[in-house]
This record gives C-alpha cells, sequence and structure tokens, in this order.
C-alpha cells in the first residue's frame, strides 16, 4: 500500500504531462497517438532502442542520485551539469597526460579523476553556504557557467588535437577504456555506447541507499536535511553535514564523466552534456528522492531521450524537442503537488495521510 | 588595446546590456515580492519566440513586440500559479520552466516553420532595434519610481520582506505578488524580443544562451535595487562587448588570442563574491522563497 | 466560579460563541465575550488558554470555525486584518509586524497609504504621524530604520500604526512582556490617554498585577473557554488567580523529600550575548546538586531559553563568557556532541524545533543523539543496527506509555503529549548525570502532565541533578527542591518554593527587585 502510494502520484504526473503534450500534438495538427507510438516504440526495440535508452538513462542516475543526496540535506544541487562537466574533463585531461601507462595504473586514475574532480567542485557552494550562508541555488548555477567556460577553454588552448576544428580533445590512452556492455550480452552490437557504467549507476544506487539509511553519516545527512536545529540538538555539526552532502553529490554527478569519456567518447567533447544536470533535479523529484525511484525515471527519461530521436525523423511536424517540452512539464506537475492533491485529494488516495 | 575602446564598444555595451537590464529589472519585481525568479531565462525565450514568430507572420515588429510580452506574462503565470497557488517549490519550478522552454520555441517552431527550431528570417525594415532599448533605460527610472515612490511598490516590497506584516496591515500578500511575478514575465518578454526582433533577425534554438541567469546575477550584484542592478548589467554587457571585440583584434604577446572564456566568468564569479559577502552585505529580500501561508 | 452578567447591548465587539480547532487542539471553545466602549478590558488566562487565538480572530487573522462577531452591534464578517482594520479595529501583535528594513513612516502608512496611486505620499505621511505622536506621547522619528529601533520604540510604531488607520479598538497582545518596568508605567499612561480620548483598548495579558493596576473589565479564559467575567474594581487577585487556573489546589506530585549529593553542575558568573548583540543571560552563578529538582520561574522571555542553550552546548562560544564545570570538568567551550557524551540530557522547550524529527520515524527519533554509540551503530563503527534501534525503540515506547506504539510512525503522526514522551524517554534513557528540562509539559494532555511529573521526581531520586524551567508557576513550585527567579537574564531571588507564596514569587517575576 505505501508502495502503491509512492507510486501513484509520480504516475498520475507522467500522464498529465503525456496529455498536455498530446494537446500540443494535436495544436500542430499531427496525430498524439502516432508521436507516442514511436516515441516509446522505438525506445523498446532490441537491441538498439533498448541499449540506447540504457545507455540514455545511465549519466541520468547518476545526476538524479546527485541531487536525491543534496536534496536530503535539505539543499537544491543545480549545479549538477558544472560538476559533470569539469569531472568528464578531468577524467579526459587524467586519460591523455597518462596516456601511456599500462592499464592497471591508468583506469584507476580515470576512474577517480571525475569523482575528485566533481566533488570538489560540488564542496565549493557546500563551503560556500557552511562559511558564509549564501545560497546554493544562485552559487551552483553561477559554478555551472563558470565549469563550462573553463573546461572549453582548457580544450580550446590545451588539449584539442590541433587542426581539429571540433572542440574536442584528443583521445585518451586506450588503457582508460571501459567495456561495453555488447561485450558480455549476446545479440547486443558493441557499437551501442552502453556500457559498464550503466552497472556502476545501478551499484551507485544500492551505496547511496545503503549510505543514507543504513549508516550513521546517512542519518546524520538526513537528519538535517530534516531538521537542522534538532539535528544540532542531536550533536551533529550542520556546516559538516552541508560540506559533505555537497561532496557526495558532487562525486556523483561526476561519474557521468565515467560513462561519457571511459565509456562513450574516449574523450572530452565540449557540451556533450544534453542538459543531464538539470534533468537529473527532473529524474530525483519524479523519483520521490528515493534510489529506486530514481532509476525508474532515469528509465523512463531514456526512453523519452531516445524515442525523440525517431520522433524527429519519422514524424511530418513533432520534434525531438517534444520530449523537453514533456520533462519540462513533468517537473512542473511534480512540482505542483498540491495541485493534484487539491483536485484528487477528496477520492482519498492522494491526500497527504497523517502516517 | 586602445583601439578597442572606442564609441563603437560604448555603442555595443548598450546594446549588449539591454536585454540583460529588461530581464534584471522583471525579476527585481519577482524577488522583490518574494518569489523567486531563475525562470527569467525561459520567460525570454518565450519572448523571443514569440516576437519573432508573430513579426514574421504580421509582418509588424510592434505586434511582435507586444505578443513576446504576452507570452513572457503568459509563462510567468505558469510560475506564479505554480509557486503561488501551489506553494511550489520555486527553484523547481523555475527550473522545470526552463526546460520546457528549451523545447517548446523549438517544437513550434518545427511544426510551423518546418525548420529544425528557428524561425524564418524577418526582412530588416521589419526590426525594432531602437524601441526595446530606449524601454530598457526608461524602465530603470521608472521601476525606481515605482517602487519606492509608489503605494504599489511600498506594498510590493513589504510582502517580500515580511508577508505577514504586510497581511496584518491589510496587504492582499497573494495579489502583489502575483502582480510581481507576471511584471517580471513582462519585462522578460521584452528582452526575449529585443533578442530575436532586435539584435538579430530571426528566433534560434536556445538564442538567450545563459542571458536570463546573467541577468538574475545582475540583480543580485545589485542587490535588488534597480538602479545599481541597471549598472551591473552594464559591467556585464560591457565583458560581453569586450569579449566580442577582442576576438581575433588583441593578441597575446605568444601570438594567441585572449580567452574569451575568462571575460566570459566575470559576472559569475562576481556574483558567487558578492553573495558570500565580500563586496559589502548583500542582502535579499527577508521572504524571498517562502511561500506565504496564511493560518487556516 | 463566577455568575457571568448579562450581555451588554451597547458593545464595542462582541465575541458570540466563537469555536476554533487548530488539528486536535480546541483552541477557543464557545467564547463570548463583550467589550464595553471607552473601557480598557484584560482578557487574562495561562499560556495557552485561547487570548491571543480569540482576539486573532476578531483580527481576521484566524477564521473562527463557527460563532459570530459583532462590531457595533452589528455581525459582521471578519475574513481578513483589512476587514477589521475597515471596522476601526487595530490589532498590535506579541511579535511584532513590522518590516524591518523599512521606515518607520512607511511601515506606519503601509495598506493605508496617503496621495494617490502613482504617488505616495511621504511628506503627507510624517506629519500626520507627527501630529499623531504628539496627541497621544508616543514620540519616534518618521524616518529612522525599524531595525534600529528598540522594542519600546517599536511598540510606539505599532500603536501609531492603528491610530493612524483610525482604529477605535486597539487588540494589544501581551503588550508589556518586552517592556522594562520604566517602560510599562510609561506604556500604562498612554493606554489612560487613549481611553481619554475615547478609544477602547483591549489588552491580553497573564499578569495578574498589570490587569490590576490598568484594566477596568476582565475575561478570565482557561482552557479555551471563558470562565470568569468581572469588574476589575470588585475582584482581586486571588480570585483572578483561582479563575485563570481553575482550581483551589493544584496537581500536588506526590514528592519525596530530597536526598541531596554532591554539587553536579557548576554556573559561574555566564553571560549569553544574542547575535544582535544584547545581552541574554546576565553573569548568572548558581550550582545543581544531585538528587535535586532546581527550578527556574521568571517570565518568559527573560533569558531562560538561552541559558538552557547555553548549558546544553547549542549556543556558539563566541557568544559564551564565564565558566560552566560539570563535576570537576570545564565544559565551557564543549559541543553538545561532547556535553551529551559527558552526561548531559536535554528535554528542550520547543520539540518540534529542536526535539524531533517530525518526518521520521519513531525508530530513528529514539536514537537521536545516540546514533553513533554503540550498540547502535555496529559493524565496523559505521553502519546502523537495525534490531539495537528497534530494540531500544520498543523499551522506550513501553516504558513511557508512547501511543501508538507503531515504531514506523512519522514523530508527525503522534499528538503533542506522546511527542514529549518519547522525547522525555529517549532522554531518560541517557541516564544522564544532569537533565535540563525546559517546558516539560507544554502543550500537553493533563493525563501525561502528571505522567511526566512522576518520571522527573523518579530521575531526581536515583540521583540526577535536574534543572527544571517552566514558565508555568504551579510547576517549577510544585517540582522544584530550590527555585530561582529570573528576571532580564539575572537570578533576582533563590526561594524555598515549599515556604514562599506564589504572591511573593510573582512579585519577583515581574518587578525584579
Amino acid at each position: 500500500m505505501k508502495l502503491l502510494r509512492e507510486l501513484l502520484f509520480p504516475t498520475i504526473a507522467v500522464i498529465a504531462a503525456f496529455l498536455v503534450g498530446a494537446l500540443l500534438i494535436l495544436a500542430i495538427g499531427d496525430s498524439p497517438v502516432q508521436a507516442y507510438k514511436l516515441l516509446i516504440g522505438s525506445a523498446l526495440s532490441w537491441p538498439d532502442g533498448i541499449g540506447y535508452t540504457l545507455f540514455y538513462a545511465t549519466p541520468l542516475i547518476f545526476t538524479g542520485l546527485a541531487v536525491l543526496v543534496a536534496f536530503r540535506c535539505g539543499l537544491l544541487n543545480i549545479g549538477a551539469e558544472g560538476q559533470l562537466y569539469v569531472a568528464a574533463f578531468a577524467a579526459a585531461w587524467v586519460g591523455i597526460t597518462f596516456a601511456n601507462r599500462s592499464a592497471w595504473i591508468l583506469l584507476p586514475l580515470c576512474f577517480l579523476a571525475p569523482i575528485l574532480a566533481g566533488g570538489l567542485w560540488g564542496a565549493i557552494p557546500g563551503v560556500l553556504k557552511a562559511r558564509f550562508g549564501s545560497h546554493e541555488v544562485i552559487n551552483t548555477i553561477m559554478l555551472n557557467f563558470i565549469a563550462v567556460a573553463l573546461v572549453s577553454y582548457f580544450t580550446q588552448y590545451h588539449y584539442r588535437t590541433p587542426g581539429d576544428p571540433i572542440m574536442e580533445t584528443s583521445e585518451i590512452g586506450g588503457g582508460a577504456h571501459i567495456a561495453r556492455l555488447g561485450k558480455f550480452i549476446p545479440g547486443m552490437p558493441e557499437r551501442i555506447p552502453l556500457n559498464l557504467a550503466f552497472i556502476l549507476a545501478l551499484v551507485c544506487c544500492v551505496l547511496v541507499y545503503l549510505f543514507l539509511w543504513r549508516t550513521k553519516w546517512g542519518y546524520e545527512l538526513r537528519a538535517t536535511g530534516s531538521n537542522p536545529s534538532a539535528a544540532e540538538y542531536g550533536g551533529i555539526s550542520i556546516r559538516k553535514q552541508i560540506i559533505v552532502a555537497m561532496t557526495i553529490s558532487g562525486a556523483l554527478a561526476g561519474m557521468v564523466g565515467i560513462n561519457e569519456v571511459l565509456g562513450y567518447r574516449y574523450r572530452y567533447y565540449d557540451g556533450f552534456s544534453d542538459n543531464y544536470g538539470y534533468t537529473g533535479i527532473a529524474v530525483a523529484l519524479l523519483g520521490r528522492n528515493h534510489p529506486v525511484g530514481v532509476v525508474l525515471a532515469a528509465l523512463l527519461f531514456g526512453v523519452l531521450q531516445r524515442g525523440g530521436i525517431h520522433v524527429d525523423g519519422f514524424s511530418e511536424h513533432v520534434t525531438k524537442d517534444i520530449v523537453q517540452v514533456l520533462q519540462g512539464i513533468i517537473i512542473l506537475f511534480v512540482a505542483c503537488e498540491a495541485f493534484f492533491r487539491g483536485s484528487f485529494g477528496r477520492f482519498g488516495l492522494l491526500r497527504r495521510s497523517k502516517v | 588595446m586602445a583601439e578597442i575602446f572606442t564609441i563603437a564598444l560604448i555603442w555595443s555595451t548598450i546594446r549588449l546590456s539591454t536585454p540583460l537590464i529588461l530581464a534584471a529589472l522583471g525579476g527585481l519585481f519577482s524577488e522583490r515580492s518574494g518569489v523567486i525568479n531563475i525562470a527569467l531565462e525561459g520567460m525570454m525565450l518565450a519572448g523571443a519566440f514569440t516576437a519573432a514568430a508573430a513579426t514574421y507572420a504580421a509582418g509588424n515588429p510592434l505586434v511582435g513586440l507586444l505578443a513576446g510580452m504576452a507570452a513572457g506574462t503568459l509563462i510567468a503565470a505558469i510560475h506564479a500559479v505554480a509557486c503561488i497557488r501551489y506553494q511550489a517549490d520555486q527553484v523547481v519550478t523555475g527550473t522545470a520552466i526552463n526546460i520546457l522552454m528549451l523545447g517548446l520555441p523549438a517544437f513550434l517552431s518545427g511544426a510551423f516553420f518546418l525548420s529544425s527550431g528557428s524561425t524564418p528570417q524577418i526582412p530588416k525594415e521589419q526590426l525594432i532595434p531602437r524601441l526595446p532599448m530606449v524601454i530598457a533605460f526608461v524602465m530603470v527610472p521608472l521601476s525606481w519610481y515605482v517602487l519606492y515612490k509608489t503605494p504599489f511598490g511600498l506594498r510590493l516590497r513589504s510582502v517580500g520582506e515580511n508577508p505577514e506584516a504586510a497581511d496584518a496591515a491589510g496587504v492582499p500578500v497573494a495579489r502583489m505578488r502575483y502582480a510581481g511575478v507576471l511584471l517580471s514575465g513582462l519585462l522578460a518578454g521584452v528582452g526575449g524580443a529585443y533578442l530575436s526582433i532586435g539584435q538579430s533577425s530571426l528566433f534560434t534554438r536556445n538564442m538567450t544562451s545563459g542571458r536570463g541567469f546573467i541577468a538574475l546575477a545582475a540583480l543580485i550584484f545589485g542587490k535588488w535595487r534597480p538602479v545599481q542592478t541597471m549598472l551591473a548589467c552594464l559591467l556585464f554587457g560591457l565583458t560581453e562587448a569586450i569579449s566580442i571585440q577582442m576576438q581575433g583584434v588583441v593578441k597575446l604577446p605568444s601570438g594567441d588570442d585572449i580567452p574569451v572564456q575568462f571575460i566570459q566568468m566575470v559576472p559569475y564569479v562576481l556574483t558567487i563574491i558578492v553573495l558570500a559577502g565580500f563586496i559589502g552585505s548583500s542582502r535579499p529580500p527577508q521572504a524571498l522563497g517562502i511561500p506565504y501561508q496564511k493560518e487556516r | 466560579m463566577s455568575a457571568l452578567p448579562a450581555v451588554c447591548l451597547q458593545a464595542m465587539l462582541e465575541l458570540r460563541n466563537i469555536t476554533k480547532r487548530f488539528g486536535d487542539v480546541l483552541a477557543n471553545d464557545q467564547v463570548n465575550i463583550v467589550v464595553q466602549p471607552g473601557t480598557i478590558h484584560a482578557i487574562v488566562g495561562e499560556n495557552g488558554a485561547g487570548k491571543s487565538t480569540a482576539m486573532r480572530i476578531a483580527y481576521g487573522f484566524y477564521k473562527a470555525d463557527s460563532g459570530e462577531l459583532v462590531v457595533d452591534n452589528e455581525v459582521r464578517n471578519i475574513a481578513t486584518p483589512h476587514d477589521a482594520i475597515a471596522l476601526g479595529i487595530g490589532m498590535v501583535h506579541q511579535h511584532f509586524m513590522l518590516v524591518s528594513t523599512m521606515t518607520v513612516a512607511e511601515n506606519i502608512v503601509l495598506g493605508a497609504e496617503p496621495g494617490s496611486a502613482v504617488n505616495l505620499d511621504l511628506a503627507e505621511a510624517a506629519s500626520a504621524i507627527q501630529k499623531l505622536s504628539e496627541e497621544f506621547k508616543l514620540a519616534v522619528n518618521p524616518n529612522a530604520v525599524i531595525e534600529h529601533l528598540s522594542v519600546g520604540q517599536q511598540q510606539r510604531v505599532e500603536l501609531l500604526k492603528a491610530l493612524y488607520r483610525r482604529a477605535h479598538l486597539l487588540i494589544l497582545d501581551e503588550p508589556t512582556a518586552v517592556l522594562t518596568p520604566q517602560e510599562v508605567e510609561e506604556f500604562f499612561a498612554i493606554l489612560r490617554r487613549m481611553r481619554e480620548q475615547g478609544k477602547t483598548v483591549i489588552i491580553i495579558t497573564h499578569k495578574l498585577s498589570e490587569v490590576l493596576a490598568i484594566s477596568d473589565e476582565v475575561t478570565v479564559m482557561r482552557d479555551g473557554r471563558v470562565v470568569g467575567r468581572l469588574q476589575t474594581s470588585e475582584t482581586n487577585a486571588a480570585q483572578l488567580a483561582n479563575l485563570m487556573v481553575g482550581r483551589e489546589v493544584l496537581l500536588r506530585v506526590e514528592k519525596p523529600e530530597a536526598h541531596v549529593g554532591d554539587t553536579e553542575l557548576t554556573v559561574k558568573d555566564l553571560s549569553v550575548t544574542s547575535a544582535d548583540g544584547t545581552k541574554r543571560v546576565d553573569g548568572v552563578s548558581f550550582s545543581v546538586r544531585r538528587g535535586e529538582i532546581l527550578g527556574i520561574a521568571g517570565v518568559e522571555g527573560n533569558g531562560q531559553t538561552e541559558l538552557i542553550e547555553a548549558l546544553a552546548g547549542l549556543t556558539p562560544p563566541s557568544q559564551l563568557s564565564g565558566e560552566v564545570r560539570l563535576e570537576n570538568r570545564d565544559i565551557t567551550k564543549a559541543d553538545a556532541r561532547a556535553r551529551r557524551e559527558f552526561g548531559i540530557a536535554h528535554i528542550p522547550e520547543d520539540r518540534h524545533r529542536r526535539g524531533l524529527l517530525l518526518d521520521f520515524s519513531l525508530a530513528e527519533n529514539s536514537i537521536l543523539g545516540v546514533h553513533d554509540r554503540k550498540p547502535i551503530v555496529s559493524f565496523a563503527g559505521v553502519f546502523l543496527n537495525d534490531g539495537a534501534i528497534r530494540a531500544r525503540a520498543a523499551k522506550m515506547i513501553a516504558d513511557f506509555d508512547v501511543r501508538p506504539t507503531d515504531q514506523d510512525l512519522p514523530a508527525r503522526a503522534l499528538s503533542g503529549g506522546n511527542q514529549q514522551k518519547l522525547i522525555i524517554g529517549r532522554e531518560f534513557d541517557l541516564q544522564p548525570k544532569l537533565l535540563l528540562v525546559s517546558q516539560p509539559t507544554r502543550g500537553v494532555d493533563i493525563g501525561a502532565i502528571e505522567f511526566i511529573h512522576r518520571k522527573l521526581v523518579a530521575l531526581r531520586d536515583a540521583g540526577c541533578a535536574v534543572l527544571l524551567v517552566s514558565a508555568e508557576l504551579e510547576e517549577v513550585t510544585t517540582l522544584a527542591d530550590r527555585l530561582l527567579i529570573f528576571h532580564q537574564g539575572r537570578i533576582v531571588g533563590d526561594v524555598d518554593p515549599k515556604v514562599a507564596t506564589i504572591e511573593e514569587i510573582g512579585l519577583l517575576m515581574t518587578r525584579g527587585h
């Protein structure tokens, strides 16, 4: 019953968003049924559909978890976007700088670099809040732009292959490549970029769950998010928790770099993120700020991402932009929970029960 | 170095500051009423797209400008209803609107103009490069006057500082906040319209490229005051102007271009420094971001 | 209980059968209040008697569940403060309703601005304010910014705000709580001046001396009901006290003689300065011994809260001076976690703000403060031991009779009394050397009050040193073995509660020396 209630509201929000999207598609003179068929059907085909859907879901699981951890500490991390850019670049930088080392050295380095870089970039707004009380939302937004400019500078001026017209770095050492899942799954070709980072993302879900709900550190973090005054009363340092939460959040966002650089392009490609950081907010919210919910929400958005490309190609008027529109509406509906409670509350299902 | 500090640079600064000033003043009204507005970006995009589409359709830029204002206001209305009526998280709602508006204009362009996210070119004689600029710079003293010299402004500021006190004094808190947020959409809409039918001649995908956030930064840098906010916008406009003018003109001793990225960072770095309290104290409206829940 | 006189016909304001419920709490139960024009009318009662609720309904801040409001003999619908203002009602709230970043003039005219819609005429406002200031002797500079004013001056601004709106009925909620005795005298003079000018004043208070000093008529409230309506000239403090408390003999706890041991806590010259620079606790020295309950009585807001927070380690060291010792250990600089480890437990005055994680389950709440100790953590000293947590919660729920007993429920789902029992159970379980306890029975039902009192005495008898702060005078006098009286951050009395009378203590509490 509890699980049902947790699932019910996000499901309604998604259905409502699809209905609004359908109205939009109707308004421009196309068939919503046709568009949604393309959208969902293409994403579930084997092996390309499912492979790409899971591939697109991977960064969203990381960013969703990142937003979740911060949120459980009462912080809104809008900075996953910047954190993942810095992290991805760090992965590439290490991969290029130590390209000639053996895989035994290179891979762990390349694995740790994005986690550390993301964590450090996330820690900045944490420290600013703990030390000066300045709002993490504004600071993370500002740091996003700074991150993008910074890595773009390094890419353009220092790590681009001479003569390459594309804003991307040269390739990382071969030892740092991580395996694509096609290698292990029969029937899935290795050209599909779904890689071990997906498994890492699932592992992170378990780790985040264990950390938050099964360790004293997670207890302290959640207590701070639930009621900072009471946490302080219980002997918990709020400032420390803020910094810890933002650091972990940044590190999780940073793992997007593993998927992107070590598992997909093997280089840093400027502007690679399709708003993963911002979509992570939607993923976390839709997933009720729980790791399991985050996986489900990330899969849904993965479907949209993958399906969007097909819709673009095969329908007359509807473009892949419908995906962004749907995402925006979903977050709006999730944010306006009170709207649904107001409209459906009398049926008793959604009323915030005392329990 | 001297050759870049010319009349042209000043002119360019004013042009580049115009959309920032409009959006930042919009943000001013919203945030002074207590509603965080990180959706300025989305509201500008709404204004930019609608203005270009309407100008193209009607052949009249004034129609376009009005349509852009209406679109910005409409998007603001969504933000307002979510934040005020349904007490949604203001930052989350703002993010949702920004994501929505990354997609919606492109979606509609794709449908109406069979393009990949942009509107058709608008003939040069149908552009209004001057009017929004005039509006922007007239709005600065006007905003100051409205905020500090009218009952409306007094009430708006009071609901942003202490809504309970305003309520006790008989001020309708929700109504004032609606007014603040809608005004922000109206002005951001003009700012967006300027981008598509003033500065350039069509709407392109994500053409604001973060200007809504720079406007927000300017608002914070200007400590939520109209004149200071304008100065911050001019400063940020200047950095952008310099970075454009320098490209390919000024070289480092090594013969390389001066990296524009560092100039682009200036507004954001300054904002963080100001927020941390290193340059005077920047105190946001006290009730900013807090929904007003009247007791039963 | 005195007879209620018949309803007078020319009432200025009348509350008829007003009932108001907040969740499970019945704040006002069929409340009838009649206020005659041109009088000063006192509404008295203990904390939580429903005085403020009734008046906030009259001012349109809350909406009554049932009943009606009559102003000038006409039934009125007062849905918002705006409606109340239009009917000539002004209210000065206990926590001032001022915009601290704005000027006096701006605050006064807010919502009733002079000039036109396009021109806020603050000059005209200033001269109008000047005139009112002179008329009622309420000197204040119209151009000063609120946050730079003293509380006394801020209160004048609140009065001017009401007068500027031509209020002829002023409701004042605990107006003297923030004033010094000298200021109270001045303030009463202002109220009398207002009455002379034909204004009607309602003053909410729980101080009997003030009722007798200033009012013409009194309405006494208890537990959300009106229990007395009297002419001030025909009553006295004893009668009012009886009505307020509702019984001759109070809930006396069976309390054996204290077996006092060695000194546990020594406080020497402790001062607490709040972040805004005001001194909240001013050089207090005292000690608490094992096996005794040291009570601290005083009007709320006289530094008791700050004292307890400082002793619990919740005040930044930069705001403290003086010395605190537990047994022989100097703990002045120890933080909250260290103090807990040294054996200090703390039942905070505001259980929602400090004491509970309302969204967390009872089980999770039961480990707050011990969440990093064995056996709660096991496996590498990091992982929580679910079995240990559940066993602990179950024991606590059983021993302290917390209901409902389902430990997976969020703390939010419990009634105030059960929430408080959970906190007390948690803190008692630490087997503390020193217990800091503040307002232990606030918002708690009668049954739970007795239970809590018995538990406190039992803890004392087990040899714990207890420092008890309560705004309920009967509670401290009943429970304490020794009683200190706090006034403006200082100890102004040290009495034996078995010997001292309520009047004596009350005198110390309200006037200091």
